[in-house]
């Protein structure tokens, strides 16, 4: 009796969780069935689900008139460079709260991560301001900046979280045998932190690939992302609904699959701290 | 060389003092042994002349050289932790070499130093396996070998063998032993337990509270301790304490008499009592004894000692070797 109530269960949450999973992943199915209809199937109401007319004619067009290879470059050089940097900054500053904290180290953390909750609106004038008088608007040296100190709370308290996890007795071994500071942080520190230093490029990877506010008000040509790719083809265009599909599906498609194969690194990622 | 003196060393982690003041003077070569329960500072007093923790005044000199303010790297020691602390993900070569890699000496002569360090750990078979893939005593024998192979002015161990099972420690003890013997290095060794300190030490350091209580070879504590704390923590099994009305026959404030001082009287002697508990090692029996004058007493008898548990018995004390002690727990010469 016991066995059958709890298969029902088993069965329940397997569905329910399946459900969930559906409704969080149909947009994305949605935007990849819609790339494949005409303009026409777009559009249908009501409209077909599988069976319809299956074309690729709209990823011809979409790369026939924006370079797509352009942007999808932007976007690799924005999300690796601005998470390359912000390692170069986070991995010594968590090291150094890690194993140096201070009396306010706490409060420290807490303000970094304080300046998330502030609407990225908030700063948008001043910044775009001084990229405009520097000379920085639409330059990839700019936006990776912006990137970069954007998700540098972020790469901090995780590589924090990590670092904590690591016994200082082994840091101060290799102090005893003679590494200065900078060799601990190369030799010993970041080799044994590769795991945890892996997850959080790959999440902020991510986080800098998607990052649509930041990208499409400071840049336009040279520098521009697959968001502006994307939002290039709504509404100014006229409603093109398949060929925004396809645009956008060729936007997410090389971090979908990124993730696709991380997604053990991820998971440990997004739960940091949770599990010892 | 290795001499190391400690000046009016004092830490305190915020508003808890660890250490109140210490001076201690170690000469070249010496095998000292910092002992004391836990929590007691020996580990803090480590760290501080190996330069991890800072100190809050005093002056710590190595070779006559102010180190106050030297980093770890600086001073020219080598330490064992206590968790080993092998880099896991290096392998045995490159955790024993990785201080020679720090100091930038030649690869050749780095290949030469580590195979010879290995050789005289049996550690060669393993050289390229990693930390994980080692037994506890194999940990053990690298971390020593990451030590050695530096040439240190100086060795610091701290607490290096609790991790490790009762047979092992007893050999990796004469192993070290030996090593001392053989390198001829000044060594400070931190541990807690009286045994090791009284075989390895050539003095030992008694420490209670952060205060350095005592200091001198292993026998000078055992016979002449200077307090009560260090007569009660020097041998095994502990000195017996006895106050009140007995004590103040001997005109102190606390008598101590060890189990091996006192004799099992054929006719009367100073204590009678009967046997409570007998613990037989086989060499040696030692009897827990309820006397109405002295309290519970444990007395050192023969290994083929016959009393049964409940035996009236007749204790005579070694009154040579009573211990007299003050109200402050000093002792009375």
């Amino acid at each position: 009796m016991a066995r059958a109530v709890s298969t029902r269960r088993k069965w329940f949450f397997t569905i329910l969780a399946w459900s969930v999973a559906f409704v969080i992943f149909f947009p994305i199915l949605w935007t990849v069935l819609t790339s494949f209809k005409s303009e026409g199937d777009a559009i249908l109401i009501p409209p077909k689900f599988l069976f319809f007319d299956w074309t690729t004619e709209n990823y011809g067009i979409v790369q026939e008139r924006s370079d797509y290879f352009k942007f999808a470059m932007n976007s690799v050089v924005l999300a690796l460079g601005s998470t390359f940097l912000a390692l170069l900054i986070a991995i010594p500053s968590a090291w150094g709260m890690a194993f140096a904290p201070g009396r306010k180290t706490k409060d420290l953390l807490m303000w970094m991560l304080s300046t998330k909750m502030m609407p990225p609106v908030g700063a948008l004038i001043p910044i775009y301001l001084i990229f405009r008088d520097f000379g920085l608007l639409d330059s990839r040296g700019g936006i990776i900046t912006v990137l970069m100190l954007l998700n540098l709370p972020i790469i901090i308290w995780m590589l924090y979280t990590y670092f904590k996890e690591i016994p200082a007795e082994i840091l101060e071994a290799s102090r005893m045998d003679g590494a200065t500071v900078w060799k601990e942080l190369v030799y010993v520190l970041t080799p044994m932190a590769v795991p945890g230093i892996a997850s959080t490029v790959l999440l902020n990877v991510i986080l800098a690939w998607n990052e649509a506010f930041w990208t499409l008000a400071l840049t336009t040509k040279d520098a521009a992302p697959l968001t502006q790719f994307i939002a290039s083809y709504s509404s100014p265009e006229g409603l093109f609904w398949a060929k925004l599909s396809a645009a956008s599906t060729m936007a997410i498609a090389p971090i979908l699959v990124l993730g696709w194969f991380a997604q053990k690194q991820l998971v440990r990622g997004l739960t940091f701290g949770a599990v010892k | 060389m290795g001499t190391i003196s400690l000046k009016n060393v004092r830490k305190s982690f915020g508003d808890a003092t660890i250490i109140p003041n210490a001076n201690l003077e170690i000469g070249n070569g010496e095998f000292i042994v910092f002992v004391g329960p836990s929590g007691c500072g020996k580990s803090t007093l480590l760290r501080l002349i190996a330069g991890l923790e800072d100190l809050t005044s005093g002056v710590i000199e190595i070779d006559g050289r102010d180190v106050t303010a030297a980093a770890p790297s600086e001073r020219g020691l080598a330490m064992v932790f206590q968790s080993y602390a092998l880099y896991p993900h290096m392998s045995v070569r490159n955790n024993i070499a990785f201080g020679l890699k720090m100091a930038g000496v030649p690869k050749a002569e780095i290949d030469e130093k580590v195979a010879k360090a290995a050789a005289t750990l049996n550690l060669t078979e393993y050289l390229d396996r990693k930390p994980r893939q080692l037994s506890g005593g194999q940990r053990q024998r690298v971390a020593i070998g990451r030590a050695i192979v530096r040439q240190p002015k100086a060795f610091l161990f701290d607490e290096p063998l609790s991790n490790l099972d009762a047979a092992l420690r007893v050999n990796m003890r004469v192993f070290i032993m030996q090593l001392h013997k053989d390198l001829g290095s000044t060594m400070i060794y931190v541990t807690h337990d009286q045994v090791e300190a009284m075989t390895m030490a050539d003095r030992i350091v008694v420490l209670n509270r952060g205060n350095i209580e005592q200091v001198g070879s292993p026998l000078e504590l055992y016979n002449n301790p200077d307090s009560l704390f260090v007569a009660g923590f020097i041998g095994s099994p502990k000195m017996n304490f006895v106050t009140g009305a007995e004590a103040g026959r001997h005109k102190a404030h606390t008598i101590g008499i060890r189990p091996e001082h006192i004799e099992i009287a054929s006719g009367a002697g100073a204590w009678t009592g009967r046997i409570a508990l007998a613990e037989h090692l086989g060499a040696d029996s030692f009897l827990h004894v309820d006397t109405p004058a002295a309290g519970r007493l444990v007395v050192r008898a023969p290994g083929d000692f016959r009393g049964k548990d409940g035996d009236g018995i007749s204790l005579k004390p070694d009154l040579n070797r009573l211990h007299r002690f003050d109200e402050q727990g000093k002792v009375i010469r």
